[in-house]
């Protein structure tokens, strides 16, 4: 619309305007880049004096020593351990929070019932509960229970952090779904619960892949209660590994550039595959107002 | 609803009434998973913290886990009499002021920036998700790099650019304002591009015809953003800031891996305390009463946040 109107003026401006946005974003995205660069540089180059901006060679180094390919490292981090924990509990709990997250919010967006709004709030309010203050809690019953360093009771506790967000976002969802073909449903004999299958629950297909990622990387990305309840390389994840890890050595720097973007990864795939959904999914409340 | 569909609705429940699972006890029948996690979790272990807190229970004494009316207080009496308790409020209010502030107004700025963008859009998009892969964990590491006075990015850079000597590299996860300004600036890092790309998709969701109409009547660019935008953008602000004030607590991570508190508890927030005193000094008394008094804060700055948000969608 801008440029249909063009005017050596209004030329100017749009060129102002844009070299000031890409100045503004290459600041912003720099420090992830050069995070990223320095998981590929060879040691003496990252503790030059006085520092090497441009690598001059490019090395898969730092990942090897992290996979124990390197003999002469006699110490290294359990990396394949905390992948798979990581996985592990990322995977279950984003699957039981979603289906549990997706059940609730039909309920909200669907239904009238006594302490609807209530209901809802306290869901809400349970989220903004610190981890630190549930960390400790939680770490006192399961020593009782003997689920601490296990990987269930950590997946239990994942599901629970959740499903309210799950809630906030399938309850935006199923808002968007028109009324009336869940009413179309009912008048056609369907009864509630095969209509939520039939009808709403299809069509809220994307949102419930909006849920999954937002769990999902919930539980990857979460430090404080797993560094409470796993103190051992078999249940710990990524983030408490990671933790580990500088705080074992004097801190190696590259490894821990490494390290971290193995565990970006998988939002890499999300950043990636959401591009366009994910704005969507998390202002579908807002367009209806 | 319309009358007519609810009263449609309703003919069709009595005549399902017999094969329907409870129709009435429908909505809680999908609610109970939910809430049997949530109770478990959070409800029940919140409870126990409250107990506990009432008690002066320490790890290496087990007998200690007892309570006692007379001294039910004693944790919340000892804190409110710490000086270390009122330093690390004082400065998660500073913190929680000064980053949901600029990252308002950051995000704000950058998507009507974004929005003027003529070209290379969605490239640009793609970009400002990029701190978006970084975990509050990583991006506390990130920037404990980068603010190292020694190796760090931002030190080094200064001293390429001739702007400090070799002698005078600035300590900046150390010094008094610097440690709070480097927590804050890595915080700001983190949540912006989620903002950002709210409050761009809903710039760009508005009507055309109402700007039309603006220029039509000769208004100037800061009016249209005044009196058009902003008030249209209220719903957009409105799920910004609920996602972010539901994440105020991450800025834990962050904080405990850039300088834990320290040093001489600059630095120290309400979370990180609350952590060192349960985790790292195994009072569990204490540390209940302190986490108890997080939960309170936490749930309180969200309230009071919703309301300013409520309030100003009224006014406008």
């Amino acid at each position: 619309m801008i440029a249909s109107r063009v005017s050596p003026h209004r030329r100017r401006n749009a060129i102002i305007i844009n070299g000031f946005a890409w100045l503004v974003l290459i600041a912003l995205a720099l420090p992830a880049v050069w995070i990223i660069l320095t998981a590929f540089r060879s040691n003496a180059e990252i503790n030059a004096s006085p520092p090497v901006w441009i690598p001059r060679e490019i090395t898969l180094e730092a990942f090897g020593n992290m996979f124990g390919l390197n003999p002469n490292l006699q110490q290294r981090v359990a990396v394949e351990a905390y992948m798979f924990n990581s996985l592990f509990v990322a995977l279950t709990s984003t699957v039981i929070s979603v289906a549990a997250g997706t059940l609730a919010g039909y309920a909200f967006s669907r239904f009238h019932f006594r302490f609807h709004t209530a209901a809802f709030l306290a869901l809400m309010l349970s989220r903004t509960v610190p981890g630190v203050a549930l960390s400790l809690p939680l770490f006192l019953l399961f020593t009782r229970l003997g689920l601490t360093n296990n990987l269930f009771g950590l997946s239990f506790v994942y599901i629970a952090v959740n499903i309210p967000f799950a809630i906030w976002l399938m309850d935006g969802f199923f808002r968007q779904i028109p009324r009336d073909l869940t009413e179309a449903a009912y008048i056609d004999g369907c009864g509630y619960w095969s209509a939520f299958r039939r009808v709403d629950l299809p069509l809220a297909l994307p949102g419930l892949a909006t849920a999954a990622i937002f769990a999902f990387l919930a539980s990857w990305n979460e430090f404080q209660i797993v560094s409470v309840l796993a103190r051992n390389n078999a249940s710990k994840t990524f983030p408490p590994g990671l933790f580990t890890f500088t705080e074992q050595f004097t801190i190696d720097w590259r490894g821990m550039c490494a390290m971290s973007v193995l565990m970006m990864i998988p939002a890499i795939i999300f950043v990636i595959l959401t591009q366009r959904n994910l704005v969507r999914g998390l202002t579908f409340g807002a367009i209806k107002g | 609803m319309s009358t007519q569909a609810s009263t449609q609705l309703k003919a069709n429940q009595e005549s399902n009434r017999n094969w329907q699972i409870g129709s009435r006890w429908f909505p809680f029948f999908l609610l109970l998973p939910s809430f049997v996690f949530i109770i478990i979790v959070t409800g029940f272990p919140l409870l126990y913290s409250l107990y506990v807190s009432f008690t002066p229970y320490e790890l290496l004494k087990p007998n200690s886990l007892t309570f006692e009316l007379p001294k039910a207080l004693n944790n919340y009496s000892r804190l409110l009499n710490d000086s270390v308790f009122w330093k690390s409020l004082g400065n998660t209010v500073l913190f929680l002021t000064v980053t949901v502030n600029l990252e308002y107004f950051l995000a704000l700025g950058l998507s009507q920036l974004l929005a003027q963008v003529t070209r290379g859009q969605a490239i640009m998009r793609t970009m400002l998700m990029i701190p978006m892969m970084f975990a509050p964990i990583l991006v506390g590491f990130q920037f404990r790099w980068f603010f190292n006075s020694n190796l760090g990015l931002v030190n080094n850079a200064l001293v390429s650019l001739g702007l400090i000597g070799e002698q005078t590299r600035i300590a900046w996860l150390v010094d008094e304002p610097l440690g709070m300004i480097s927590i804050i600036i890595a915080t700001i890092w983190m949540n912006l591009p989620v903002m950002t790309i709210i409050l761009l998709a809903g710039t760009l969701s508005l009507p055309q015809e109402t700007y039309e109409a603006a220029d039509v009547d000769g208004a100037s660019a800061w009016q249209k953003f005044r009196f058009i935008t902003l008030p249209l953008l209220a719903p957009f602000t409105y799920i910004a800031l609920t996602i972010r004030s539901l994440d105020v607590a991450r800025a834990f991570d962050i904080v405990r891996i850039m300088t834990d508190g320290g040093p001489a508890r600059r630095t120290e927030l309400i979370w990180t305390y609350a952590g060192r005193l349960a985790i790292e000094d195994t009072k569990f008394g204490l540390g209940s009463a302190m986490s108890w008094i997080t939960v309170i804060i936490s749930v309180a700055f969200t309230i009071y946040l919703f309301r300013q948000l409520v309030k100003s969608r009224i006014v406008e």
